[in-house]
């Protein structure tokens, strides 16, 4: 390359490079640094590792990051699963299915926030959308948001319905980029309806499946808008979440020494996570 | 009794009869060439003998046997594609061996027919690539591969080599119809070139407009074409159409010829296209545009006077009103210089 492609390069990149520092890597960096110089709301009291020592100690935290991970276990296998469920059912020819795709994607195109109010309707006890119909057969219902043993796994089931219209658009596409060739080809080999699915249909959606299975782990630990309408983390942490405790600690309990070691550790969930799906998933991927 | 036969074949969509009462039979071992313009039925005509597609009427029998409501897995055919149907996420072997595994073969068979298979096509070191690392004729082989290992008696084609360059698709030819001989298989071969049907078949199904034209042997239809359509259709540079009072009638540019002597000229040239081995000539005769094939290299400037003629014997004579072909007028000249 001569010097002159050299600097339109640079010069190309330098936009979008200048945000990125300014907004990600820059407060990256402040956030390590601060989470190993600073003291409750103090900054640069000396390097010290009082904040990790903090962090092994704090039962919440754990008790948070447990949560985080049966929250991302249960909804993002589900939410997949689902979301090539229905993008296999809205892809068939099925009449009304513009209808069905519309009436999946409508959860995606809703703001948490307005998801969550609509949920708090349906899960409020006596009054609730879930109860009155649980009474309807003589149930007296649950406190779906109240009691600790459900509300973590009620909050699961929102994120479910509200990511999986999401990734069936993208299993949509997908599904629609393969050649009705190649099912016809496989049918006149004698290949069954279920092993073209496992043959054909998986194989050629796993680029799909991996970009999915990302961003599903992503909003996992990022998307924790809900919690604000719905229960704060209550009842006793019980459905709290790992970006929820770090906005508590630093803007509630005004610990943003402590949030930002807490930052680092989610930080580096999020990178092994990322590392492990690159480097397994994607040798297993055929790209075309 | 008839290996394949097609009894009364109907498709129809909304408002569109794409067949309409096709019948035909194809005996063991035969290579039948679907020939027509596009839209004439004939990849819709394959599709449901495949089972890819449901007639609205007819049925179709194998081996004696009605499979017109069978699975396309349930039929014993195989089939080649136009777009080649190859997994692209498999290799080469995979890919042939896909329809074995579904079915469930033995592993030790599966390895005999592969073996087979790859030599019959000439695929050796390529077994182990994805579709996407092969040349279109590669891609070719592979599909032929794979409808070769399946045994399968009868092997459907739509248009396998029209993605092909045009040196590839020559060779391809040859090597399908001697495949075609040495396996026996019995092939339908859909096409919209009429130089791969006239060059391949042993017979040639003419379709138009879902309604089967005529059917013959290559040189049948070429040399006594049953309607001004195949007329039309069939040879290249196609057959220059005169009217003549009641009648129509028709010489193919190859039998029309110079008389030498052009005291009276009754031609003018209008142009000329130089091909190689011959040369076109268009002439205004009459008033009526018609061309013929001189062989060698002769660019004559436009308005050039010529005398041309030609044997009555290769007059073909078609109705007017119904375009089909008339037996000729007996008249006491035996060559008729126009």
């Amino acid at each position: 390359m001569t010097r002159n492609q050299q600097l339109y390069a640079w010069l190309l990149l330098l936009p979008a490079l200048a945000l990125l520092t300014a907004f990600t890597y820059m407060p990256t960096v402040a956030t390590i640094w601060h989470s190993f110089t600073g003291s409750g709301m103090q900054d640069n009291v000396g390097f010290n590792l009082d904040n990790y020592r903090d962090l092994i100690d704090d039962d919440v935290f754990w008790q948070v990051l447990r949560n985080n991970l049966i929250y991302a276990a249960v909804t993002v296998p589900v939410s997949i699963v689902l979301a090539l469920v229905m993008a296999l059912w809205v892809n068939s020819k099925i009449r009304g299915k513009g209808a069905l795709r519309l009436a999946y994607f409508t959860p995606t195109i809703l703001p948490m926030i307005s998801v969550a109010n609509i949920w708090l309707f349906f899960y409020t006890p006596e009054i609730g959308l879930f109860n009155t119909i649980l009474g309807w057969f003589g149930h007296k219902g649950y406190n779906w948001l109240g009691d600790p043993n459900l509300s973590l796994y009620s909050l699961m089931l929102m994120a479910i319905w509200k990511e999986a219209g999401f990734f069936m658009i993208f299993y949509l596409a997908a599904l629609q980029g393969i050649s009705p060739d190649l099912y016809q080809a496989a049918e006149l080999e004698g290949a069954g309806r279920w092993t073209r699915f496992r043959r054909i249909t998986l194989p050629l959606l796993m680029p799909t499946t991996l970009f999915v299975l990302i961003n599903a782990f992503l909003n996992a630990f990022k998307l924790v808008d809900h919690l604000f309408i719905l229960t704060k983390g209550g009842p006793n942490n019980a459905s709290n979440l790992l970006l929820y405790y770090i906005y508590e600690n630093a803007f509630s309990f005004f610990d943003t020494a402590y949030a930002s070691a807490l930052t680092v550790a989610l930080l580096l969930i999020l990178v092994v996570i990322a590392l492990i799906q690159f480097g397994v998933i994607e040798r297993r991927v055929h790209y075309r | 009794m008839s290996f394949l036969s097609v009894k009364g074949l109907s498709k129809q969509w909304a408002d569109t009869q794409a067949v309409s009462d096709l019948s035909f039979d194809v005996d063991e071992g035969e290579f039948i060439a679907l020939l027509g313009p596009s839209g004439c039925g004939k990849s819709t005509t394959l599709k449901m003998i495949a089972g890819l597609d449901t007639p609205s009427a007819g049925r179709i029998l194998l081996n004696g046997q009605d499979i017109t409501d069978r699975a396309p897995g349930q039929r014993r055919l195989s089939m080649v594609f136009q777009s080649y149907a190859l997994f692209p996420h498999l290799s080469v072997k995979e890919n042939i061996l896909f329809g074995l595994k579904a079915r469930k073969v033995a592993a030790n068979e599966q390895k005999q027919r592969l073996d087979r298979a790859v030599e019959l096509v000439n695929l050796g070191d390529q077994l182990h690539k994805k579709p996407s690392q092969l040349s279109g004729g590669q891609c070719q082989r592979v599909a032929l591969a794979r409808a070769i290992v399946s045994q399968a008696p009868l092997c459907l084609m739509d248009e396998p080599l029209s993605n092909l360059d045009a040196k590839l698709r020559n060779e391809m030819r040859s090597e399908i119809r001697a495949l075609q001989k040495q396996l026996g298989l019995t092939v339908l071969y859909v096409t919209h070139d009429q130089i791969e049907a006239m060059s391949m078949a042993d017979r040639i199904l003419l379709l138009n407009d879902g309604k089967l034209e005529q059917s013959g042997a290559p040189e049948a239809l070429y040399n006594q074409p049953a309607s001004l359509f195949v007329a039309r259709f069939i040879g290249h540079p196609p057959m220059n159409i005169l009217e003549k009072g009641d009648r129509l009638v028709g010489i193919r540019p190859e039998h029309i010829r110079l008389t030498g002597h052009s005291q009276s000229p009754n031609a003018t040239v209008m142009h000329c296209d130089y091909q190689g081995s011959d040369t076109q000539i268009c002439v205004d005769h009459q008033g009526a545009s018609i061309t013929l094939s001189l062989q060698g290299h002769h660019l004559l400037p436009q308005g050039h006077p010529l005398d041309i003629t030609w044997d009555r014997q290769h007059e073909h004579h078609f109705s007017t009103q119904t375009g089909l072909r008339q037996t000729a007028p007996s008249q006491p000249k035996e060559s008729s210089h126009v």
